[in-house]
């Protein structure tokens, strides 16, 4: 029971006696391997970017050459490296915020009051999750086009908002829908207000969930690559900047050091992310997810 | 003397409810349940209606324009509907990155059920740890996941140059990279977890009283899984599909990298609309006949998985 997620599974002598049916497969089977085939098969593709990242050779094949650090110190001395960085947090941070609150507000509304024909409504907000990016990115492309506004970092970050919003507004739903509205009843009858009933109450238990969704929608923005690519102006982010170095050979091996140091940022980041987003949620197992 | 009291109070009350629209508003707002809400969410969905509805919708109205050099010409004609049908290379496109993005589904959806299966029934301690592993890469960067693939892939590459060290091919395989093999095996490794959590969802949902009920009346597990388990989970398969085809069809990316020109696929063709071609009301109608045909597909999926449904009850 060292999980939330395992103590919140409806378990019981039932769900045990289950699983030492006659004939059930042993608890670590063919199913366990496939399991772990199939997670060095998510895994692995991966971290053959680190690998060639510190290799002595241009040429990303194997047998490896030795070991290096030659790439990450070239990377740093590449022109627009830097800048894009830059760019790239510069769209992410505000993308984060702006796209959070929105996400909160409408995961609590949707989730605190009966509101007759939201269905649709919800779907319609949930949608930028299915839509294909190439359609999104098009159709703001034509529109902004249309209205005559330059593309800059600033319609990247327009681009970003419907996505990461609905994202934030799907882990805020998991993250409230075992909210007990009794307790911000119960604060506002014993005579709080309702600024310090939030700040008191409310914003404590769904903070968990606020962090998760402010670190996920920075790594959506930072790393999404399809709409930035069609609203991107002068200024590029850095997955732009990395797509145009891949057209030259040689920079191939700066690429694996920089694509090794964002994989590694976007792990950590997305970590911690999951472990407050699931260490939040205990209440419904099968909002877990 | 108290009841007429409150009696005035009420009158006074109504009077300054009616004379102030600002105290009315205030009542309606605390009272009604619906307008709270909707005034919580109203924000959210004008963002949505701005940066998501109106581009959409102007979207289909250019793919009725025209353009000749860099002029557009607001209409409602047919041309770009008209040359897509004349065109049978377009058309070709469409089909393809159709079969591709089924073939995708099939293959992610039948992979990520047993993982799903695994965890909901057979993790018992760590189920955490496994949903944050399966979790984590699907967040991190596509670009880069696609890039992985293509020097995994490549004629020089992980796989061929491996290989070659072992002694266990002499010659590169050429088939590797650029064809809609290369594609269909990036996309199931990129939209893994987008199979496997909606799956993992609804088997965890079931009672596990159930696939008791089901041993005790003598199934045995084979029988019991597709008789119990299978039909179960099936919204999570269904959901499973949806979320990994809808996307994938219109993806432009991992063709574009990995594709060649055998693997390409209709985003690629609209991306060129707003590139090289710069036709921009013909990709806008390439992009309402994907979405269409992506609609059309999906509502007969799920009339199908509906109907053998019912069938199975």
């Amino acid at each position: 029971m060292s999980s939330p997620d395992a103590a919140a599974k409806p378990e019981g002598p039932l769900a045990s006696k289950t699983k030492r049916a006659p004939g059930a497969a042993p608890k670590f089977g063919l199913l366990g391997v496939f399991a772990v085939t199939y997670l060095a098969f998510i895994y692995i593709p991966v971290l053959f970017l680190p690998l060639f990242s510190f290799n002595d050779s241009t040429y990303i094949a194997f047998p490896l050459k030795g070991f290096t650090f030659e790439w990450y110190i070239k990377m740093t001395e590449a022109d627009g490296l830097i800048r894009s960085l830059m760019n790239s947090i510069k769209v992410g941070v505000p993308v984060a915020i702006i796209s959070t609150l929105l996400g909160t507000l409408a995961a609590k509304a949707v989730t605190r009051y009966r509101m007759p024909g939201v269905t649709p409504i919800v779907s319609f907000i949930m949608a930028p999750l299915v839509v294909p990016g190439i359609i999104v990115g098009i159709a703001i492309l034509i529109i902004v086009n249309w209205i005559g506004i330059d593309l800059s970092l600033f319609t990247i970050g327009f681009a970003h908002l419907p996505g990461c919003t609905a994202f934030s507004m799907w882990i805020m739903i998991s993250r409230l829908e075992g909210f007990d509205p009794a307790i911000e009843e119960a604060s506002l009858d014993l005579g709080i207000g309702p600024w310090m009933t939030f700040w008191r109450v409310t914003f404590p238990l769904i903070m968990p969930g606020v962090v998760a969704s402010l670190l996920l929608t920075f790594t959506i923005s930072f790393d999404e690559f399809i709409l930035a690519f069609f609203l991107a102006g002068k200024e590029a982010t850095l997955p732009i900047y990395i797509y145009s170095q891949l057209r030259f050979p040689w920079q191939l091996p700066n690429v694996l050091a920089m694509g090794s140091l964002i994989l590694m940022a976007s792990f950590v980041l997305v970590y911690f992310a999951e472990w407050f987003r699931r260490r939040g949620v205990q209440l419904k197992t099968t909002s877990g997810v | 003397m108290t009841v007429k009291m409150s009696d005035q109070a009420q009158a006074a009350s109504s009077i300054s409810i009616i004379t102030n629209p600002v105290e009315w508003w205030r009542r309606l707002f605390l009272r009604s349940e619906p307008i709270r809400g909707y005034s919580l969410l109203s924000p959210t969905l004008l963002l949505m209606i701005l940066s998501l509805g109106a581009p959409v919708l102007f979207l289909f109205a250019v793919s009725f324009w025209t353009q000749h050099l860099l002029e557009f010409t607001p209409g409602f004609v047919f041309d770009n509907y008209l040359t897509f049908l004349d065109k049978p290379n377009y058309q070709k496109l469409l089909w393809r990155s159709i079969k591709i993005s089924g073939f995708v589904t099939i293959l992610t959806v039948l992979l990520a059920y047993p993982m799903a299966y695994f965890i909901a029934f057979r993790v018992k301690k760590n189920k955490f740890a496994w949903l944050i592993l399966i979790t984590v890469p699907f967040w991190t960067s596509y670009l880069l996941r696609v890039f992985a693939w293509k020097i995994i892939l490549g004629f020089n590459g992980v796989i061929n140059s491996g290989f070659i060290e072992l002694g266990i091919i002499e010659e590169p395989l050429k088939f590797l990279l650029y064809n809609p093999f290369a594609v269909v095996v990036t996309l199931a490794h990129a939209w893994a977890a987008f199979a496997i959590l909606p799956i993992y969802v609804s088997l965890e949902k079931i009672d596990r009283s159930l696939l008791e009920a089901a041993t005790d009346l003598g199934d045995g597990p084979v029988r019991r899984f597709f008789r119990v388990t299978l039909p179960l989970s099936m919204a999570g398969v269904v959901a499973a599909c949806l979320l990994v085809f809808i996307p994938t069809v219109g993806d432009y990316v991992t063709p574009a990298v990995v594709g060649g020109p055998k693997g390409l696929m209709i985003g690629n063709l609209i991306q060129l609309q707003f590139a090289k071609a710069n036709n921009w009301p013909m990709g806008a109608a390439l992009s309402v006949i994907s979405l269409m045909a992506i609609t059309l597909i999906v509502c007969a999926f799920l009339w199908f998985t509906k109907r053998v449904r019912t069938q199975d009850l």
